[in-house]
């Protein structure tokens, strides 16, 4: 099991790689200088040249890929295009309002997902399993700035209980803070409870129909007993897998939620980054996204390895 | 219902023209954000325009770059992704390496990167579109192949001389048609989910184009002042993408094909 962990291991480190050596090409390579983008086309020769010159454009790709590498190990991750701050300083102030509303996020929808899950797998083809799975699919269709609105305008506008613009402040009680990002935290669990659930009702009933099961059935294993003590372990991992990769999906969701209500998050960071061209901000608020969900990824996969005998005893 | 509700807005979209009362542009009224009057059926927005005009010029341009990236993606995606699966070796490699890291990004920061390098344009964005879908649809179409090749009808045009472009379009395609018609939907949903998204971002259709996402990132803030005017764009969005995933649903079960999940999303 060692030998296949650390070949995991391996394939992400070799993943973060492939994904920084893209990151960095997209935004350095593709057309359209930096220099004259940041000072338009009818900016004179020499301050473009002399905008090259700051920024280390002359220097060839492969120097300035080195540069960039080599800063994003140690935190230096240069400098803002658009308003001269240190980036670091700027991912500081945003990040954990991010963390934040994906760890409630994921507090919630974890349980209500693999419960949903799991009951309408235990009454698979029945009327309620068909409604949940006609209902999680007409959630998944539904944009999250749909929801986002359709709950702003419930909750915010016509019944006025809830803040429509998250009002994040360091001095706020717990309370506050919570129903503060009440609506975005709905919105995301939204999206990622209908995926979730209807994962976790797939791996269970792929492990129901093995022959195992069928056995305990025989025997006269009672009912909630198959569920919990035979299904349950065998289904844990690929059910593991399916919360990894939503929480994943919460990384691509909260671009959308933060900039629908204004709230002060990384994702928000970035957007208007892309907006402005501000490409070393884009960069690194990408680099960080795209290295934690390529970590997400990995963590399930060494977990469902961990979670699996079979995998366990090979050598 | 569900092909009720597509039809109608690939009606809307075609004749929009002739069916929009204003033009999208034009500014029907003085006051913003007006809600139902005599002239405008679904009010105005915050610049004044007529709503409904612009829902349906917007129906337009989304379904219609939706549908541009669709079919970009599915061209190159099952051209590529059968010649990977019936032609091993290297070019299976370098294509299947290809696809998988482009796919260790979440697509929508594929998109912000690519687009925070290169600047937004309508091409842009729907190259962008084609280029996410088409590494998924690689993955099925390879995938099916790769079952469809080892099928006796495969074998047997091979050994009565048939070229690789016979196999792929006579042999493979057909019997691989129904998951690939799925398929077609769920990732014309896609599209039209994620052009909008980025439309709302404000890094997609640019104003004063009228694309349903853009709609309700211009509309957000009148939704404070009790207008619906953001609800609608982002309902039509909804209803598009509700009825195409449950006609592709009703197929799925209907034809019983199974795609696996983890292809799909």
């Amino acid at each position: 099991m060692p030998l296949l962990i650390v070949r995991r291991l391996a394939l992400g480190i070799f993943t973060m790689w492939i994904v920084s050596l893209l990151v960095f090409a997209s935004t350095e390579i593709l057309p359209g200088d930096v220099a004259e983008s940041i000072l338009g086309k009818e900016a004179p020769d020499e301050q473009i040249t002399a905008m090259r010159e700051r920024l280390g454009l002359n220097d060839p790709a492969y120097l300035r890929y080195w540069n960039w590498l080599s800063g994003l190990f140690v935190g230096d991750l240069g400098v803002s295009l658009g308003s001269g701050r240190e980036i670091s300083e700027l991912i500081n102030d945003r990040i954990w309002n991010t963390v934040r509303l994906a760890a409630v996020t994921s507090i919630i929808a974890v349980p209500l997902a693999v419960t949903l899950g799991l009951v309408s797998a235990m009454r698979a083809g029945t009327v309620m399993d068909r409604s949940i799975s006609i209902g999680t699919l007409c959630m998944m269709s539904l944009p999250e700035f749909f929801v986002a609105t359709l709950l702003v305008f419930v909750f915010a506008v016509q019944l006025r209980w809830l803040p429509a613009v998250p009002n994040v402040r360091p001095d706020q009680s717990l309370w506050s803070s919570l129903t503060s990002i009440a609506l975005p935290v709905m919105t995301l669990t939204f999206g990622v409870l209908a995926h979730m659930a209807r994962m976790t009702r797939n791996a269970v009933i792929n492990v129901l129909s093995s022959a195992y099961i069928e056995m305990a059935l025989l025997k006269g294993v009672l009912n909630w007993r198959i569920i919990l003590f035979h299904a349950f372990p065998n289904a844990l991992s690929p059910i593991i897998n399916v919360i990894a990769l939503n929480l994943a999906y919460l990384v691509a969701g909260v671009v959308i939620v933060e900039t629908a209500f204004g709230y002060p998050g990384l994702a928000r960071l970035m957007v208007e980054a892309v907006g402005t061209r501000d490409i070393p901000l884009v960069q690194a608020c990408g680099m960080i996204f795209c290295a934690t969900y390529v970590l997400l990824n990995l963590f399930a996969d060494v977990l469902s390895i961990l979670s699996n005998p079979r995998l366990r005893t090979q050598k | 219902m569900s092909i009720l509700i597509i039809m109608f807005w690939i009606l809307v979209a075609v004749f929009a023209p002739a069916l929009a009362p204003f033009d999208k542009a034009d500014m029907v009224s003085f006051e913003s954000f007006k809600l139902v009057e005599e002239a405008s059926f679904l009010g105005t927005d915050y610049l004044g325009r007529d709503v409904l005009s612009r829902i349906i010029y917007g129906a337009r341009m989304t379904l219609g770059m939706a549908l541009i990236a669709t079919l970009i993606s599915f061209t190159t995606g099952i051209i590529l992704g059968f010649a990977a699966a019936i032609s091993p070796g290297w070019t299976d490699q370098i294509l299947s390496r290809i696809v998988d890291a482009i796919m260790a990004f979440p697509s929508i920061m594929l998109a912000l990167i690519i687009i925070g390098g290169v600047g937004t344009s309508l091409p842009v964005v729907i190259l962008t579109v084609a280029l996410i879908d088409a590494t998924r649809v690689f993955r099925l179409s390879r995938a099916l192949a790769l079952d469809a090749s080892v099928m006796d009808y495969v074998t047997v045009a091979r050994v009565r001389g048939e070229g690789v472009n016979w196999i792929m379009f006579h042999e493979i395609l057909p019997n691989t048609i129904a998951p690939l018609a799925a398929e077609l939907g769920v990732r014309y949903t896609f599209a039209i989910l994620f052009i909008s998204s980025l439309s709302f971002l404000g890094l997609g259709v640019q104003p004063p184009g009228a694309d349903w996402g853009v709609m309700v990132k211009e509309n957000l803030q009148g939704l404070l002042y009790g207008s619906p005017a953001a609800l609608i764009p982002a309902a039509c969005i909804g209803s598009m993408s509700v009825a195409v995933n449950l006609l592709v649903d009703w197929f799925l079960h209907r034809s019983s094909t199974m795609i696996p999940e983890e292809l799909m999303g």
